[in-house]
């Protein structure tokens, strides 16, 4: 057996082993309520399906290292045997969840899991279907590499955004029915997902704009590139204002339940921003970020709220916000003077420390007096008051994205962003050249304290109550997801980042059990496949690539491949 | 620039005085309690047992994440889910030895049964991770690595929660190791005195390892110098993968004790106990490992006792709920006056 084929078997049995964990966690068997094409595919056969594509397509691939590219009918017959592997490796999962009773283990080792995976047809007939099918979608995820790039991109972009506006029918449908566009959703949606015709339309127009964009894209990036450099601003101002209008008028749009949720993504924004100055700038991994929130809730619930327990002063939400500030100023010293001569590792684990003593003081007999323990303070004011419309504190969140935005943005570009590179880059060097780490540091830390306590006491005011509960290491993870997704110390890319890991398990509910194993599996694979983010800063992505760009370098210049060095210098 | 070294000797000044502050409160706490003698001398005693029972628990989880960070100057944060790994394993290792009526013959033997699955199991996932999430970052810029680990830890916690469902499950009374002990005027359960011999036996077992084997010696020389290591013919890739092996089995060790003292396991049982350990290793001086192990056993006594004497005298209700505060305390307590540990080297910070 050759190379080829021996990695095209591995990368079918990796496959069956993506397989079986997610149908063991449950993710098959939950996700088999909603329809991804109505009637044909459900979203629980979905799984499989890309699973089974995407073997297909990694074992065609051309080798990396022994520089082997398989021929055309090769590459099918790679991908036909890896689509095989997998397959009868669920075929297997399937007759063995039947055969032996595993559920006081494995609690989703259920018989309804094998007959999902069977396609209901039975034991004999399931596993062939399985074999056969796991073939014949290698073959199609091999045969991407057959086909001209270009098609080969804009077909596989196509499918899975296709796939993505199926996911996206429960805010897609009620937006278009908010419109009064009833036709179109009955045409494109049903059963939680796409109608096969709605299907075919989606990916036609996906695939044939992607293709337009990969052949004909360099002509309109030129004519942009050729415009003259006021009329280049003048496009840019009109797109900011066509987006700021869209933010304005999007409550009205999508009604009240999906403003909830743009509201809860802006929160994110806000804490995404805040925690990209002190990570993504300074490169200070803070896993305590949740400590600014939950003390920027607390300051704003004890100062404005008629019932807190103490003392209520019954500020409106305005004349808390200098204290809110003030606290955060505090709290962000107090967190940072102790980390501040710790390296990366300790300080994580420190910060880590101090998230998890808030929220145990927050819920404990001790501090109860004041913050109310374990019931919480309630009746918090809304920040409008002559406005008591449930959407209104979107307007206030949104405001507060925008100012945290533009100070991020010229944060980064000043002498202080300068700093914070110079210093994330190297300690050491950044303090030779006469920078005062330990002011820069403090600065990051009051700063991201002070955006975290402020989107803190917008949660406070917007959902009206604040528990101990919502501050636990759960904040600090998905804001750390997020902006390590959207790409660090970027701004377009933590409003990514808030969209796809707040946004879309918000809407989502299958989703939402399984959100912080997703979460992981997102954060171990950006850092292997591509740890400058979706939306990379240019300065990060060069960081990032520093070493093979100096090995390609070699290579260019020696004609010689240097190899992976086994040990790390 | 003298500007810059008073500001310096500010930030020192600061972090003194909290720290002074933070020792003062601490001990005058202590008087208090000690005066008002509300705690019986037996008390005290059980707290004491039941400290170091809970301590040689964490030393296990402790060495290794001393172990790792010896060799590659790395925290394993996901170390904890090893330990919660072992434990869930010896959960169901243990009912089916329960079902097939073994743990009634002979408890002993089911005992070391039910060890050694755990332990098996743990190495696994900890060779698993290795392979997956750190090797192929070796040598990438420090914030990386450290990124993977947190998205493993969450990895390998929300399987086992899909895995094996979101409830605590509890050991259903298994009589394993139940009643009590003397030594003279010293009574203690039985399962703390398994418990912390168990833990003892396996140190000792690491301790020759290292010290003793070639594949120990090989170990030293890597944490001393990776590259020189390489040049004299080690494979440094395979002694990595061993230590993490090893951290592996100790781990899984402390997860069936951990439950043996508990007697439940949960998929976030291995957030707590993992920092805690950090902890614990960080006071002993993280790359140490007797540090590591004398560091567990104080932390957990420590954290046995220090509610109660610390914050009792003050007056201050329900004290126990804040033990998870003087952990960290201490953490931080370290980190301000000697960030290398109390037996770890210099260099290491």
């Amino acid at each position: 057996m050759d190379r080829l084929m021996r990695r095209a078997l591995i990368t079918g049995f990796l496959g069956g082993i993506a397989g079986v964990h997610v149908s063991l966690v449950g993710m098959v068997d939950s996700f088999q309520g909603r329809d991804t094409i109505a009637d044909v595919v459900t979203l629980g056969s979905m799984l499989p399906i890309l699973i089974l594509l995407l073997v297909g397509w990694r074992a065609a691939s051309p080798m990396r290292s022994a520089v082997l590219t398989p021929s055309a009918g090769r590459s099918l017959l790679l991908g036909a045997a890896a689509g095989a592997v997998t397959g009868l490796m669920l075929a297997a999962l399937a007759i063995l969840v039947e055969v032996v009773n595993l559920r006081w283990i494995l609690v989703n080792a259920t018989p309804g899991l094998a007959e999902i995976l069977q396609f209901e047809q039975g034991q004999v007939a399931g596993s062939l279907i399985l074999i056969v099918g796991g073939a014949l979608l290698g073959t199609v995820g091999a045969s991407m590499h057959i086909l001209p790039s270009a098609v080969a991109r804009a077909l596989a972009l196509g499918f899975l955004l296709s796939v993505g506006t199926a996911l996206m029918e429960p805010f897609l449908g009620p937006v278009l029915r908010n419109l009064e566009l009833d036709a179109i959703e009955d045409i494109f949606f049903a059963g939680g997902g796409l109608t096969p015709i709605g299907f075919i339309l989606v990916f036609a127009a996906t695939a044939a704009g992607i293709y337009a964009w990969l052949t004909r894209g360099h002509q309109a990036r030129e004519r942009v590139a050729a415009m003259p450099a006021d009329r280049r601003r003048n496009a840019k101002l009109v797109w900011y204002g066509i987006l700021f209008l869209l933010l304005l008028a999007l409550p009205q749009l999508v009604g009240q339940r999906l403003s909830e949720v743009v509201g809860t993504v802006g929160l994110y924004v806000l804490l995404g921003l805040g925690l990209n100055i002190v990570v993504g700038f300074a490169g200070l991994l803070d896993l305590g970020y949740v400590a600014f929130y939950a003390v920027g809730a607390y300051t704003t619930a004890v100062l404005t709220s008629p019932v807190s327990p103490a003392f209520a002063p019954g500020l409106p939400f305005w004349g808390a916000l200098p204290f809110v500030i003030v606290a955060a100023a505090m709290i962000g010293l107090m967190v940072g003077a102790p980390v501040l001569r710790l390296r990366g590792d300790y300080l994580a684990i420190v910060t880590l420390g101090f998230g998890e003593i808030a929220k145990v003081i927050f819920l404990s007999a001790w501090a109860q007096p004041i913050v109310g323990g374990a019931q919480g303070i309630l009746s918090i004011p809304s920040p409008l008051p002559f406005s008591n419309h449930p959407q209104s504190i979107y307007y206030p969140i949104i405001f507060f994205c925008i100012l945290a935005a533009l100070a991020a943005t010229s944060l980064a570009s000043s002498r202080v962003g300068r700093a914070w590179n110079a210093m994330r880059e190297d300690e050491s060097v950044a303090e030779a050249t006469g920078i005062n780490t330990v002011r820069y540091k403090l600065l990051a830390f009051g700063l991201g304290a002070a955006f975290g306590c402020v989107s803190g006491a917008l949660f406070a005011a917007k959902i009206g109550v604040v528990f101990p509960q919502s501050f636990d290491i759960l904040v600090s993870i998905n804001a750390l997801a997020l902006i390590i997704l959207g790409g660090m110390g970027n701004i377009a890319g933590v409003v990514v980042g808030a969209i796809v890991l707040v946004g879309l398990p918000e809407l989502l509910r299958e989703f939402a059990e399984y959100r912080l194993l997703i979460y992981g599996a997102v954060l171990v694979a950006m850092m292997l496949l591509r740890p400058e983010g979706l939306l990379p800063n240019r300065q990060r992505r060069a960081e990032l690539h520093e070493r093979e760009d100096d090995e390609d370098q070699y290579a260019e210049t020696t004609g010689e491949e240097t190899g992976r060095p086994v040990v790390s210098t | 620039m003298p500007g810059r070294r008073s500001r310096l000797n500010l930030v020192n000044l600061f972090l003194w005085v909290l720290g002074g502050g933070i020792l003062a409160l601490a001990a005058w706490g202590a008087f208090l309690t000690l005066a008002q003698g509300r705690i019986t001398p037996s008390a005290w005693q059980s707290l004491i047992v039941s400290g170091v029972a809970l301590g040689s628990v964490y030393a296990l989880i402790a060495l290794g994440y001393t172990l790792v960070y010896g060799i590659l100057f790395m925290i394993n944060f996901a170390h904890g889910e090893v330990f919660m790994w072992g434990a869930f394993t010896a959960f169901f290792a243990a009912s089916a030895l329960n079902d097939a009526g073994v743990i009634d013959a002979s408890p002993v033997f089911a005992f070391l049964l039910v060890l050694l699955t755990a332990m098996l199991v743990s190495m696994v996932v900890a060779i698993l991770l290795e392979r997956v999430a750190y090797r192929p970052l070796r040598g990438a810029p420090r914030l990386v690595p450290l990124i993977t680990a947190i998205g493993a830890s969450l990895f390998l916690q929300y399987t086992a929660r899909g895995f094996y469902g979101s409830g605590v499950r509890a050991y259903p009374g298994f009589g394993l190791f139940g009643g009590t002990v003397e030594f003279g005027p010293l009574r203690m359960p039985l399962v703390d005195l398994v418990v912390i011999l168990s833990a003892i036996g396996l140190m000792f077992a690491l301790y020759f390892f290292i010290n003793r084997t070639r594949t120990g010696r090989a170990m030293r020389a890597v944490s001393e110098d990776k590259d020189v290591a390489a040049m004299m013919g080690i494979n440094v890739d395979r002694i990595i993968v061993t230590t993490f092996a090893i951290g592996g089995l100790l781990a899984g060790a402390a997860g069936i004790l951990y439950t043996l003292l508990f007697n439940q396991v949960h998929f976030f049982m291995g957030f707590l106990p993992g920092i805690k350990a950090f902890t614990a290793a960080v006071l002993g001086g993280i790359g140490n490992i007797i540090g590591a192990a004398l560091g567990g056993m104080a932390l957990g006594i420590l954290e046995q006792v220090g509610p109660n004497l610390l914050l009792t005298g003050y007056g201050i209700p329900s004290a126990n709920q804040l033990q998870d505060v003087i952990a960290f305390t201490v953490l931080v307590l370290v980190l301000i006056f000697r960030p290398s540990g109390f037996l770890g080297r210099k260099e290491n910070t």
